[in-house]
């Protein structure tokens, strides 16, 4: 018999290598012969850790096991089975394109992969030219899944129309907002999907060279993405011929070293490249002058790891799911306070509201909801009286609001947000890069007024307003540049936490 | 597992250095290799970096000093690493994270007496859909409570 126990950060955080000994132990005991393979999450949290036994039917789901529990397994039944994971109905409604392999296949086989679609996305582009392939990049409507949202496909073509001795494919693995773990769920539950997208990218727009700049907070996601690669090396489908027959093309995972704003594109350049990660001034753009100077694309994990499906299924096909110019799927992470927290992809237009109180449940404390805060620090806040707009780029936008990484987190109605607002600003001071005034020096002015304000001092609410003008006018990048949007969020929407008498000023 | 770190001689660093002079950009790598080496990246390495990479020591100070992670001592046996950002914050970190310093009479960064517990803050480790949570070494938990966090810091020994 077959049994899956997920690896997945997540689910081992939660107990899944002292369920996977309980089950090995159990099977001896009963004299049968299981193979136990380490897959990636499903993506229920809450469930994990899940494991799954393969039946004629379907996988069937256990879970969240203890070790205790093992025995149900081979039961088929019990307390924690739920039946056929497919048919769970947070598995149900959603639509899985960049996450379709996730949490079924075991993450380091390359037969596996292959055997549910991996590598036709690599084989199609090699029958392309490098303008078709970014022309069906351009058609399927992506857009840059690290945040800002740009065209995915304007991008390589800026790169592709480069001319340069050597070009780059950089893979912005550095997810550090929170409330965001896709990227790594998809280096520990799918890692040839990156390099498959990161080999296409390559192809598009004639880079042979390839980097995954990811995180020292990530151990094992960097451990199974650097075994992923020998194992497309070893495989042929990296290294001097991609698949045998088409160019060079080979990359190599480097790890940062806990900080933030490693995360913006130009600041990761310069790590990178060996240097303090301060963020460049753009222009020069780094698709014309990126890595070492050469024109090099970036983009984030979850971009590229869509590109692989939308060459199997066809840009058409990804691009008619969506909403607007916010076209195919988000996978979309709901954290913090909800009963139901993990990832879910969806087409985009799925309204917040749907997302907070149905999919996730509502809170884990069973207390209303207060705000969520979508897109990492540098999100905004979103009141209740905002859980009608539909998850999209610019229907965010429209509420001075962002959907960034698409992490969603929860909060409750203890929740203080004068000290959320507080804690915006001090995370902005200490992971300031320092190149600019405004960010480095408003962040901590931000701090200090927000005291003020909390000691009853309501004449320095307007302080507060000011200076996040100056940081939003006068911020180098989105670090110092975003700040004000949860900041001015929980002002506007929360006055009454920014003492009682600060009511009238804030309105 | 606790690691206690062998005393770098300046063959070793040489050679650690030296293996990575391959990649392009290769001064994270060189500080991340001394540092899994020894526990921190020690003063006696700077200069032989600045050499192999023709660069100052005042550079090499300068990349060093811009990122959290690299240290110029080593910290204790293990880093308990408490995520102080949003999501875990929403299902009480803070006030997780304020009992443990309380407990262990630390501030952050500080390390138990015995040496064996170093208490550090850190930015989302991913388990964001099961906080509050912490990294020890490379081993990480989730939901983590009082009592969690108790069993945490007896099996590190602090
Ligand atoms: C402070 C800061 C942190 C960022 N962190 C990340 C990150 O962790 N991952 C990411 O992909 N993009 C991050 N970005 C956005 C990148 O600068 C860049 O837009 C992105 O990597 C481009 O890839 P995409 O077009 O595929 O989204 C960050 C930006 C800023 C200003
Ligand atoms: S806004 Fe802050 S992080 Fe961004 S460039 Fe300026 S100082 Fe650096
Ligand atoms: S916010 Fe703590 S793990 Fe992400």
């Amino acid at each position: 018999m077959k049994i899956y126990v997920p690896l997945d950060s997540a689910a081992r955080a939660l107990g899944a290598d002292q369920v996977a000994e309980a089950i090995a132990a159990e099977a001896a005991k009963r004299g049968v012969d299981a193979e136990i393979v380490r897959n990636g999450s499903r993506g229920m949290v809450w469930l994990e850790p899940l494991v799954e036994l393969e039946t004629p039917e379907g996988r069937k789901g256990f879970g969240p096991l203890l070790p205790s529990e093992a025995g149900q397994v081979f039961d088929g039944d019990g307390a924690k089975a739920l039946g056929l994971v497919d048919e769970l109905p947070w598995m149900a409604k959603q639509t899985r394109l960049t996450f379709a392999r996730c949490g079924i296949v075991d993450p380091l086989s390359l037969a596996e992969y292959e055997a549910l679609g991996g590598l036709s996305g690599l084989r199609r582009a090699l029958g392309m030219n490098g303008e078709a392939i970014v022309d069906e990049v351009k058609l399927s409507g992506l857009r840059g899944r690290g945040g800002a949202g740009f065209p995915t496909g304007i991008k390589w073509d800026t790169v592709r129309l480069a001319h340069a001795s050597q070009k780059y494919i950089v893979c912005n693995a550095d997810e550090g907002d929170s409330g965001t773990f896709a990227d790594r769920m998809i280096m520990e539950g799918d890692p040839f999907t990156l390099i498959e997208g990161m080999a296409i990218a390559g192809l598009a727009t004639g880079a042979t060279k390839g980097y995954i700049y990811s995180r020292s907070e990530y151990p094992q996601a960097n451990a199974i993405m650097r075994r992923a690669i020998e194992i497309m090396r070893e495989a042929g489908v990296l290294g001097a011929k991609v698949l045998g027959e088409g160019p060079a093309f080979d990359m190599e995972l480097r790890v940062g070293a806990g900080a933030y704003v490693c995360g913006e594109e130009t600041s990761l350049l310069n790590s990178l490249e060996g240097k303090r990660g301060v963020v460049r001034a753009k222009p020069p753009l780094p698709a014309l002058e990126g890595f070492m100077g050469k024109p090099t694309v970036v983009n984030n994990v979850l971009s590229l790891a869509t590109v692989p499906v939308i060459f199997e299924k066809g840009a058409q096909y990804y691009a008619d799911f969506g909403l607007g110019r916010s076209k195919g799927t988000m996978p979309i992470q709901i954290a913090g306070n909800v009963k139901y927290g993990g990832l879910f992809e969806t087409a985009f237009g799925m309204e917040l509201g749907t997302l907070v109180n149905e999919i996730a449940g509502g809170t884990a404390s069973g207390r209303p909801v207060k705000a969520v805060q979508v897109g990492g620090p540098l999100g905004a806040y979103l009141a209740p009286e905002k859980f009608g707009t539909p998850f999209g780029y610019e229907e965010f936008d429209r509420k001075e609001a962002l959907i960034g990484h698409a992490g969603i987190v929860v909060y409750d109605d203890t929740t203080d947000m004068l000290g959320m607002a507080r804690f915006a600003m001090e995370f902005c001071a200490v992971e300031s890069c320092g190149k600019c005034t405004p960010c480095r020096i408003g962040a901590v002015r931000g701090v200090e007024t927000i005291d003020r304000i909390a000691r009853g001092d309501a004449s320095a609410i307007p302080l507060l307003t000011d200076l996040c003008e100056t940081m939003k006018d006068g911020s180098l990048c989105a670090l110092g540049g975003f700040t004000p949007f949860p900041v001015m969020s929980a002002l506007k929407q929360f006055p009454e936490d920014f003492a009682t008498t600060a009511k009238e000023a804030a309105e | 597992m606790p690691r206690d770190f062998p005393q770098p001689t300046a063959d070793e660093i040489e050679t650690l250095i030296h293996s990575q002079l391959h990649l392009e950009g290769p001064l994270l790598p060189i500080f991340h290799l001394l540092q899994e080496s020894f526990g921190h990246v020690p003063e006696t390495a700077i200069q032989p970096i600045a050499d192999a990479l023709n660069i100052t020591r005042a550079e090499v100070h300068g990349v060093m000093s811009f990122y959290h992670d690299f240290r110029n001592v080593p910290a204790g046996r293990h880093v308990v690493k408490i995520c102080r950002a949003e999501a875990c914050q929403s299902m009480g970190a803070n006030a997780l994270a304020e009992e443990t310093l309380a407990k262990l009479g630390l501030a952050w960064h500080g390390t138990t007496a015995n040496g064996n517990v170093t208490v550090e803050p850190v930015y989302c480790l991913g388990l964001c859909a099961c906080a509050p949570a912490v990294m020890v070494g490379e081993t990480v938990h989730g939901r983590v409570d009082g009592a969690k966090m108790d069993a945490i810091l007896k099996e590190a020994g602090a």
